[in-house]
């Protein structure tokens, strides 16, 4: 299949791999921002292909993660509304909030719909005109755009019937947060390929700059991901921090300029608290005052959310690259993805998720673990 | 399976008096395989019956027979490649087949909502008489209900089947032994793909077919041709990555597949990388894994492909011990193969 079987191809990754081992120096921090890269680096174990200086950390680029308790709780509340038809992606229906999830809500009698596109709701929305249709607006760039335009259209067709609950957040923000913390062990950045496709990466030269980190643009095929590796390692053995783009197969310096445009009518910035990292100034999209009448949060009253966080849970941790998912007490234990403490365990692309799925112990014959998840 | 339905306990964040059966419990992977464990086999079933086989082996006048049934909700009840009742004639039949037995009777129970159409329910039913003639079984009792409009999703399905098994060979996960070899008999998760793309309305170009077919013609093939078939299961609702962490956990064996020989056409590949679904995991209604010694692979793929199946090789099983499944990815690396908790999801960017 083209643009997919040249990134997958062995040989090519071994050389890759032998062309990183040999210009790797020093030991060396570098965070893959996006789920799905976390995903391809655990479920082909380019880590392990890795030398021993190189440590991969995983970054908060899963939507699913990021998004607070309290918003899905807001989720919940909204779609067991009655005459609520509650529409959501896919992931994210599983996801706890405070207590529960879409889907048990689901269970319980609400209309909870997944979408496979934004404007899949306008359409609801036209087809059931008694009833209240309500949007979950989640993930960062990637999706922005779609679901600012899912709004135009329900502002064009003059829906009284549609809204949106944004929980839209952006990546660079949180980059500078990862790095203006003390604590930081991060070198440098794999930039998530999505993000940038649409956004392109002239955003990111000022963060490369102040903090001296370099930061390449990279895909999520596992030659896509070495070749990034690659890149950065190389800039760091030679002191260099600036922004360089290997997935120029689907990104350029500027981005997608008319998806840019209608990220900026529709939405504006906000404070948006991220779940395990907390608030981020200027971090999330709201709809503008122009928008108004499509925003969930005015159209209906919600009750406050006392989400408590679950202490037992280092997915903050896990999202800020301290910790891997294997250090956590109750990795595989207490936590599995049919009993999430926390949403990186509950989301496919979350990193807890995806040791559990690829690296469970192994037993050994005669019982002793061999254990595979490092 | 006897046992082939939904959900077991939720979320740890509910007392058992909250519980309630979610969607999940119905996907295939570990939700349901709870659900089947703690509730139905330990209250319902005679300990001396394997119920997680494909179908429980019963004798009866000196004759080996096997008995099992599946109930059918697929929507939509038209997708292509075939109908819900062709679905529900070579689900029960494969059903048999994967024990090696040879189909013999069927019953048939619809479940029917008022305001479905007739036109409808007639192309259901011949397509059900074409697929019983064409598997060798007879359609021989049934049963009829009709429920209000909005308790129904058009029609369910019902069936259960009687096969004989005249052969002495014991076909079933405990037979697993270190060496065998795994093959598939075609590739993997067309059906899975093609009724998802019509429920949702995506077409691909050229148009993924489900893959639903009979079995019992390969698997009598393979039986007559002198293979000693050690275990079969047919891949459905989980894919191919749920019925090898089964047979690994029921047959204590560590089973080791190889990613580059899976089977998956183009078609599904470049959905599957739209949707972010992986294959292992997608469903198949005329797919089987066989588990034979080495000594018999070069019969069986000649078997196989004389009855137009295209067999590939997918692995072997190890001689170590671990109930697991490993997969050598395309870069070389082995990680774990999972069952999934319930349904795969879209993922979202």
């Amino acid at each position: 299949m083209k643009y997919i079987d040249e990134y997958r191809v062995p040989r090519a990754a071994e050389q890759y791999v032998r062309e990183i081992r040999r210009i790797t120096r020093r030991s060396w921090s570098i965070m893959e921002i996006c789920g799905g890269q976390t995903h391809a680096i655990i479920k082909y174990g380019i880590d392990r292909l890795l030398p021993k200086q190189l440590r991969l950390l995983h970054g908060p680029g899963c939507p699913v993660c990021i998004t607070a308790a309290e918003h899905i709780d807001q989720a919940i509340e909204l779609a067991l509304l009655p005459n609520v038809i509650f529409c959501s992606f896919g992931d994210m229906v599983r996801v706890p909030g405070t207590s529960s999830t879409l889907l048990v809500a689901r269970a319980a009698g609400a209309d909870v719909r997944v979408v496979y596109s934004p404007l899949e709701s306008v359409a609801i929305a036209q087809q059931n005109p008694r009833h209240e249709v309500v949007l979950f607006g989640i993930g960062f760039e990637t999706t922005a755009p779609a679901i600012a335009m899912a709004v135009q259209q329900a502002q064009m067709l003059n829906l009284k019937n549609f809204s949106l609950l944004s929980v839209l957040a952006l990546v660079p923000p949180a980059i500078t947060t990862l790095l203006d913390d003390p604590a930081n062990t991060i070198d440098g950045f794999l930039a998530a390929g999505h993000v940038c496709t649409v956004m392109g990466y002239r955003e990111y030269q000022p963060i490369a700059d102040k903090y001296g980190v370099p930061i390449v643009v990279t895909g999520f095929e596992p030659l896509d991901i070495l070749q990034g590796i690659h890149m950065t390692v190389a800039q760091l053995e030679r002191g260099a921090a600036t922004v360089e783009n290997q997935y120029s197969r689907a990104v350029t310096a500027e981005g997608n300029l008319p998806a840019q445009k209608l990220i900026r009518d529709v939405f504006q910035t906000v404070d948006r608290n991220w779940r395990g990292i907390g608030s981020i100034n200027q971090s999330g999209l709201a709809l503008r005052p122009s928008f108004g009448d499509f925003d969930a949060l005015h159209r209906f009253t919600l009750g406050r959310s006392h989400s408590q966080p679950e202490l037992r849970c280092i997915s903050g941790l896990i999202l800020q690259g301290r910790n891997k998912p294997h250090e956590c007490a109750v990795f595989g234990a207490e936590c599995t993805p049919e009993h999430p403490l926390g949403a990186t365990m509950v989301s496919g692309e979350g990193a807890c998720a995806a040791y559990f799925r690829y690296r469970q112990q192994k037993i050994e014959p005669g019982g002793s673990i061999k254990d595979i998840t490092k | 399976m006897i046992f082939a339905g939904s959900n077991g306990p939720g979320s740890s964040q509910h007392s058992p008096g909250q519980q309630k059966i979610m969607l999940a419990h119905g996907g295939g992977g570990r939700l349901m395989h709870q659900l089947i464990d703690d509730l139905f086999i330990t209250i319902l079933v005679d300990p001396e019956y394997d119920a997680k086989h494909d179908a429980a082996i019963c004798t009866a006048g000196g004759a080996k027979l096997a008995f099992t049934t599946d109930s059918f909700v697929v929507d939509p009840l038209f997708f292509p490649g075939g109908d819900i009742g062709s679905l529900a004639v070579w689900g029960t039949v494969n059903d048999l087949a994967m024990c090696g037995a040879r189909p013999l009777y069927l019953s048939v129970g619809f479940i029917i909502e008022e305001g479905f159409a007739i036109e409808q329910l007639q192309r259901i039913v011949r397509s059900m008489r074409a697929a019983a003639d064409r598997a060798g079984a007879r359609i021989v009792t049934g049963d009829t209900k009709v429920v209000e409009f909005g308790k129904g999703h058009g029609v369910f399905i019902n069936t259960a089947g009687i096969g004989r098994i005249d052969h002495g060979l014991e076909i079933n996960p405990a037979r697993i032994a270190p060496g065998d070899v795994i093959i598939v008999n075609g590739d993997i998760g067309r059906h899975g793909i093609a009724v998802m793309a019509s429920r949702e309305g995506l077409s691909f170009e050229p148009p993924i077919t489900s893959d639903l077919a009979p079995l019992a013609a390969p698997v009598m093939a393979l039986i007559e041709a002198g293979v000693n078939i050690h275990c079969l299961r047919d891949l459905t609702r989980g894919g191919l990555a749920t019925a090898l962490v089964e047979l690994a956990q029921a047959s204590g064996r560590e089973l080791c597949i190889n990613e580059r020989e899976i089977p998956v056409s183009n078609g599904v590949r470049a959905a599957c990388e739209i949707l972010g679904f992986d294959p292992l995991y997608v469903a198949n209604e005329g797919r089987f894994t066989a588990f034979l010694p080495p000594d018999d692979l070069d019969t069986a793929l000649a078997t196989l492909r004389a009855v137009d199946a295209e067999p590939h090789v997918i692995g072997a099983v190890s001689d170590a011990g671990s109930p697991l499944v490993t997969v050598k990815t395309l870069m070389g690396t082995e990680r774990v193969v999972d069952m999934l908790s319930g349904e795969q999801l879209p993922r979202i960017c």
